[in-house]
């Protein structure tokens, strides 16, 4: 009979002892290797964050060319061919390679910290979806510098994105980079489910987790509910393509407006996916600056809830005009205007909170200020649009610009600049300049309103969407000029936050633990946070743990310290439950990632790809799973 | 641009509503039919509410931002009283926002309803989206009084019009923001939309759902007429096309018919029957070309014959080789038919 012996456990350690053990076993090498095949959720959400701003800065600069164009009557500054493949990558690059995945994985980021654990679950799922992500939008924006870019719209509508219209690959390309994004956010929400489910730290009951997680929570939910649907259709449009099908052609028996329901069914919940984390990162910032919990918690996650449940019954209302019953389009009027109740719960929860407080007027408040000014303009005139006759006035004209630029820039990207001022120093350990972060807001705040308030009236004043020009005759000149100035001005407030950034990276003056003195778990760690998050595991007794017990919180101890081990801990009251292992890096995400983008690819030129690329997948696939009998896997 | 014409242009776009005056043949804001005007008035009711609610919201941040307290790091609870208080205040204004919405509805509701009540003995047009240009067929239970023509559609005042639309290539929208909201035409579905215009005018509309290059160039124009003026407008198009009165005409027609044109074109008299393109029997007669691109002027059109291309990429239309004395006969000829 072997003796066993007691594996080294975080009660028998000090301090630094402990920090130099748990750096060695969660650490991740500073080499190329390292880089490759890490799978810690603090390096792979900073990494996705990074790469969809970049493609923010794509998008924007696609944007950009267009607003140009449109600055005067009868411009000539890019052609047709050009601008239709500029809105469609504006809006795809947008919709899905920015929005949904920067507030999926600021989840990713975010979501361990703030409940107190030390990875996500299933890590190197996390590191596949982020390779997968990456090679989906590389060869979106590398097709259109090869003037492959698709070019029906970011909602390629059939017949125009169909086999008989829509030329060369350039729809295939787009359907599937569906593909590719809508795998890596199924896999990203996945992880957040598990995660938030079954490894928060002791004592974070359902009515503790901080509403950003709530948030994510939801979001994910969503995903797997809605995601289906586009990979369907996006797949069923490649195969009317690539083999002809006929799923969407009429002549044989399709249906054109089939495309329609399934697209929408996914594209509306897609915008809770892009404004629901957002509200998440608003009512978890509120805390920080007026120096007490969120007015409303029960009332705030019941509202991210029903957000949730009612996007699904929303969809038909992109359809007002395409003849369907009117009866039933009533039906729909009717749950659009619903979903304007929890938002308004959530509006006046946060202006409860914020009245009669001690606020603390940051850059990142004052985000949350432009989020409620702007978003609030784009919620009403969603429930103008949610209203059938109205609709038919205004839909597909710039008014509809105006509305969604409004509630995806006021309700999203005004959050996501304020988080990025909040969170930057945990992520980075250097705090932004506060007063380039004002600077920023204020030309962030009139370069977005002169941009597309305009398009309001210019959508009233007859302007349709997705028009390369038009004639003097119309009047539309000084508007559009305005909003191109307004754009201009917009762009300039991103360039000044990335030289914010870039400056701050540079300083010596390291960020503290806590710099805004918040309440939640990400602050009672380092920042950056150490690769193991926390040398041992807190336990919360609030919403706001750090507030409650100001000098240290109370802590779980027997955790292994010679192999990556989490707590699991139960789904409703959060009580420990089991100790697990956690898994090392490994190559194998990033292997799998690339012969799955080869085998996509592929097969969009013939559908042998499928049968052939099989085989690849099945090897790495077979490797990823092999048992290797380390520690982690016991 | 130079700095005044851009000053004048900011000055312009500071006064929409100067604007909206002097351009107003395309917009929501200049209703000319019982329908528009009862979508008009849905839209301001809901815009004046919506208003309201915004004010109202930014009154509260001001009013919070002024009734801030000295901050200071340490961490308070709201008491009781002003929880409960606060409870109180929310919980009306969400009652008071479901209230709104629930008004907003019935409003919706019921202005469609009024909207798609069926009026007597409408007049019935036909109008086929294509990629770029409008196909409009005057349907009549008489063969000899269906006509059709493009681009121009001419509609008697009084009178409820309905217009079933249909697509053949890719969906279109159909559009007169003056006259009504829109209605997409849907390849293998067939949709209408009934209205009926008060009184007489030009009304300019515009394909609104995005299908392909041209877009941005498909236009149409709606002429509102007194009744005896639109019965004389169709007796002239029921004719066929006139006869060319002069040696050029006569050229041009010849070359019309014989050469390349005639197998896109139909000129109903003429000889020439093609299908693909705009019917082009009283093309004098309207005011545009291609789908509301250009003024119908001798000069326009020996340009856009001469490079379709150049004008609006990627049209149908293919350049044909002709020599300008050609070309020239071709737009007399064009011209001349009234």
């Amino acid at each position: 009979m072997t003796i066993q012996t007691e594996p080294p456990r975080d009660s028998s350690f000090d301090d630094a002892v402990l920090d130099q053990r748990l750096t060695e076993v969660w650490g991740t090498k500073p080499t190329l290797w390292g880089w490759l095949t890490t799978v810690d959720h603090k390096l792979i959400g900073r990494r996705y964050i990074v790469t969809a701003i970049f493609f923010l800065f794509l998008g924007g600069i696609a944007a950009l060319v267009m607003r140009l164009q449109l600055g005067g009557p009868n411009a000539h500054i890019v052609g047709p061919d050009t601008y239709n493949q500029l809105f469609t990558m504006h809006g795809s690059t947008m919709m899905f390679l920015f929005a949904v995945p920067v507030m999926e994985t600021i989840g990713v980021f975010l979501v361990p910290l703030m409940i107190g654990t030390r990875n996500v679950a299933f890590p190197r799922l996390n590191a596949f979806s982020y390779w997968v992500y990456l090679f989906g939008g590389l060869m979106l924006w590398t097709a259109f510098f090869l003037n492959s870019g698709p070019d029906a719209g970011w909602f390629s509508y059939v017949p125009l994105a169909g086999p008989q219209y829509g030329i060369g690959k350039r729809s295939d390309i787009w359907a599937q980079m569906i593909t590719y994004t809508e795998l890596s956010g199924l896999a990203v929400a996945v992880e957040i489910i598990v995660t938030v489910f079954k490894m928060r730290a002791p004592g974070m009951t359902l009515d503790r987790i901080p509403l950003f997680v709530w948030a994510a929570l939801v979001t994910a939910f969503m995903i797997i509910f809605a995601m289906p649907a586009v990979m369907v259709s996006s797949t069923m449009l490649i195969l009317d393509r690539l083999v002809g099908t006929h799923f969407f052609n009429w002549a044989e028996g399709g249906d054109v407006l089939l495309w329609q329901h399934l697209f929408w069914f996914f594209g509306h919940p897609e915008v809770y996916f892009i404004f629901i984390p957002a509200t998440g990162l608003i009512s978890s910032m509120i805390p920080a600056f007026t120096r007490r919990e969120i007015f409303g918690y029960p009332a705030l996650v019941l509202s991210l809830i029903a957000t949730g449940f009612l996007s699904f019954g929303l969809w038909v209302h992109h359809m007002f005009v395409t003849g369907l019953p009117r009866l039933g389009e009533s039906f729909f009027t009717a749950s659009s205007m619903a979903v304007a109740i929890p938002s308004g719960i959530q509006i006046f929860c946060w202006i409860a909170s914020m009245w009669d407080a001690k606020l603390r007027l940051r850059t990142p408040l004052l985000f949350v200020f432009g989020f409620i000014i702007n978003f609030v303009i784009g919620g009403l005139t969603g429930v103008m649009v949610a209203s059938v006759p109205i609709d038919t006035q205004v839909h597909d004209t710039y008014f509809i610009v105006a509305h969604l630029h409004y509630v995806l820039i006021g309700g999203a990207v005004f959050p996501l600049l304020g988080a990025i001022y909040y969170w930057f120093p945990k992520v980075y350990g250097r705090l932004l300049n506060e007063r380039l972060g004002q600077l920023n807001f204020w030309l962030a705040m009139v370069g977005f309103n002169l941009t597309f308030f305009p398009m309001h009236l210019l959508g009233l004043m007859g302007m349709p969407r997705r028009i390369y020009t038009y004639q003097p005759e119309m009047g539309w000149g000084p508007m559009n000029l305005l909003a191109t100035v307004g754009a201009l001005i917009f762009f300039a407030s991103f360039l000044l936050l990335l030289f914010n950034i870039v400056s701050s990276l540079r300083s010596r003056t390291p960020a503290t633990d806590n710099p805004w003195e918040a309440g939640t778990l990400e602050w009672a760690t380092g920042s950056p946070p150490p690769p193991y998050n926390f040398a041992r595991i807190p336990v919360v007794s609030g919403r706001e743990p750090l507030w409650d017990r100001p000098n240290s919180l109370p802590v779980v101890t027997g955790l292994r310290v010679d192999r990556r081990e989490l707590l699991v801990s139960t789904l409703v009251d959060a009580k420990p439950d089991m100790l697990l292992g956690s898994p090392r890096p490994t190559i194998w995400p990033f292997a799998a990632a690339m012969v799955t983008s080869v085998t996509l690819l592929a097969s969009i030129f013939t559908p042998w790809a499928v049968v052939w690329g099989a085989l690849p997948i099945a090897i790495v696939f077979t490797g990823w799973f092999w048992p290797t009998g380390v520690k982690e896997e016991e | 641009m130079n700095a005044r014409r851009f000053a004048q242009q900011i000055a312009l776009a500071a006064a929409p509503a100067l604007l909206a005056g002097c351009v107003d043949s395309q917009s929501v804001l200049n209703p000319q039919s019982g329908e528009a005007h009862d979508l008009a008035r849905l839209f301001w009711i809901f815009t004046t509410v919506c208003s309201l609610v915004w004010v109202l919201v930014v009154a509260a941040l001001l009013t919070l931002l002024l009734r801030r307290r000295r901050p200071d790091s340490t961490p308070e609870t709201d008491n009781l009283e002003q929880q409960s208080r606060k409870t109180a205040v929310v919980a009306g204004l969400v009652a008071l926002t479901a209230v709104i919405l629930v008004l907003f509805t019935l409003g919706s509701f019921y202005t469609t309803r009024g909207l798609i009540a069926p009026g007597p003995h409408p007049l019935l047009i036909k109008v086929t989206g294509a990629q770029w240009w409008w196909q409009v067929e005057y349907e009549d239970s008489d063969p000899t009084q269906v006509f059709s023509t493009a681009n121009e559609i001419h509609i008697p005042v009084g009178r409820p019009v309905t217009f079933d639309l249909e697509a053949t290539d890719v969906i279109h929208s159909f559009w007169a923001p003056n006259l009504m909201g829109k209605q997409d035409l849907i390849p293998g579905h067939r949709n209408s939309l009934t209205l009926t215009a008060d009184k007489p005018g030009e009304y300019r509309g515009q394909c609104a759902e995005f299908c392909g290059l041209q877009h941005s160039h498909m236009a149409f124009l709606v002429v509102a007429q007194t009744p005896a003026e639109f019965w004389a407008w169709r007796q002239a198009q029921l004719k066929p096309a006139a006869p060319p009165a002069s040696g050029q005409q006569a050229l041009g027609q010849h070359l019309f018919v014989e050469g390349s044109c005639a197998t896109c074109h139909t000129i109903s008299g003429a000889g020439a029957g093609g299908k693909t393109g705009p019917d082009l029997t009283h093309f004098g007669s309207r005011s545009t070309i291609a789908a509301g691109l250009m003024a119908n002027t001798p000069s326009n059109l020996a340009a856009w014959i001469k490079d379709p291309q150049e004008l609006k990429p990627g049209v149908n239309m293919p350049q044909v080789p002709l020599s300008d004395h050609d070309r020239g006969a071709i737009v007399a000829y064009l011209e001349a038919l009234k």
